[in-house]
């Protein structure tokens, strides 16, 4: 990103793009990687109503895709409340670079 | 305008209105907090912002979070500000300068900024009867500072200005029950909820922003740093807080006491302090009396909020998830 100056910033600290954030990948924090085993997964969305950075991707007709390892930072959350299938957990906790 | 459903398939089909990229620790409970509460509504909100963790990490320089107009102007104010522009819009409104939208309005804050710094312009704006909803997401200490006790900070709780050591074994004093103080504001909705049983969450933000004038939100918001748990477990203890009745969810409508959800059995609260380390000196032999009086003062409060509600006609057991 290029170098703002006063000049061209906006005036009274306003920021006018909306979710601009999104511009700035978290995915770089992460330290343990979640894996999704789809076939152990019931959908029932909890891995994307508790992640705290709307990083579980979700397809056009409201059911779950893979994770948005862009913004993932590997908090762990999705899969410990993912309830899986018989007892097998649909996200598994990986450490990253293995 | 119609409620929205509560069903997850349908709410995941919707746009976030807090976006990822945000700067908050990995494994925080105040994004989850944050988006449950805008995710409950289809209204157009405007939001304020008492600084705070939530604060610094969601907008930084060009960088917001935030897909609705956002105003964050210091740390004592996040209920002045948002009374203002409530005030402002229904000014324009009359003065037709402004086509009613039915726009609601939100100030969120941490413990530190609601319970101690922002309580005297909060309890203004709720005195004030402006048509807002005051959402606290308490973690229970000064989190983004690096971890100082708030007047939300639990009993026994070690923090870098009540550290427990030779001295004091961790605060003496117990936490501040906020949520009692602001329905003895005698506002019509007060409400207590945790992000763990998110839909019980929905439905009180849901009802809050169908009742005109002020409301006021208290929401767990679990800290893996400041209460020195794993980055993994902020929707568990969150869970665990109401479980073991350490965190009641309830709500106080008009007036009358309502638990909207009674755990099936009371967990012991060690269930709920043990996964945390700033817990742990309790667990030394020598500090068993405070194990005692933190589970002895929550059966106390959970005693006493029976009654009130079994006062004004029982409670009413909510579904789960």
């Amino acid at each position: 990103m290029s170098k703002k100056y006063w000049e061209t910033l906006p005036q009274g600290s306003v920021v006018l793009e909306a979710g601009s954030s999104a511009k700035f990948k978290t995915g770089g924090w992460r330290s343990m990687r979640p894996k999704w085993i789809e076939e152990n997964c019931i959908q029932c969305m909890f891995c994307w109503m508790y992640c705290p950075d709307m990083s579980v991707k979700v397809t056009a007709e409201g059911k779950r895709a893979e994770f948005d390892y862009d913004y993932c930072k590997g908090c762990g959350i999705c899969a410990l409340e993912c309830p899986g299938k018989k007892g097998n957990k649909a996200i598994v906790m990986e450490e990253e670079g293995k | 305008m119609t409620t929205k459903p509560l069903k997850l398939r349908e709410l995941a089909k919707g746009e976030d209105r807090f976006v990822h990229g945000h700067r908050m620790c990995s494994g925080c409970g105040a994004p989850i907090v944050v988006k449950q509460v805008l995710m409950a509504t289809d209204y157009p909100i405007v939001a304020s912002n008492a600084t705070g963790c939530l604060e610094v990490s969601s907008c930084i320089q060009q960088f917001t979070a935030w897909k609705i107009p956002w105003i964050h102007s210091a740390f004592e104010n996040a209920a002045a500000t948002i009374s203002g522009v409530e005030a402002m819009y229904k000014s324009l409104v009359k003065q037709g300068k402004l086509e009613d939208r039915n726009v609601k309005f939100v100030a969120f804050g941490g413990d530190g900024g609601t319970y101690d710094i922002g309580f005297q312009s909060l309890s203004g704006a709720m005195e004030r009867g402006h048509d807002m909803l005051y959402v606290c997401y308490d973690n229970g200490a000064y989190m983004n500072t690096g971890i100082q006790r708030s007047s939300a900070t639990p009993f026994g709780a070690n923090t870098t200005t009540c550290p427990a050591g030779d001295v004091i074994p961790g605060k003496l004093q117990q936490r501040k029950d906020l949520t009692k103080i602001m329905a003895a504001h005698g506002i019509p909705y007060v409400a207590q909820a945790s992000p763990a049983n998110w839909m019980d969450l929905m439905k009180k933000v849901q009802k809050a922003f169908e009742i005109k004038g002020p409301k006021f939100m208290n929401v767990i918001s679990p800290c893996n740093r400041g209460w020195r748990s794993k980055t993994n477990d902020a929707v568990a203890l969150a869970r665990l807080a109401v479980e073991t009745c350490y965190w009641p969810l309830y709500e106080i409508e008009n007036g009358v006491t309502k638990i909207t959800f009674k755990p099936k059995e009371k967990k012991p609260l060690v269930d709920f302090l043990k996964p945390q380390g700033r817990f742990r000196h309790m667990f030394n032999p020598e500090n068993e009396w405070m194990l005692k009086q933190a589970q002895e003062y929550v059966d106390n409060q959970w005693e006493r909020l029976q009654k009130e509600a079994a006062f004004f006609g029982g409670e009413e057991k909510a579904e789960e998830k």
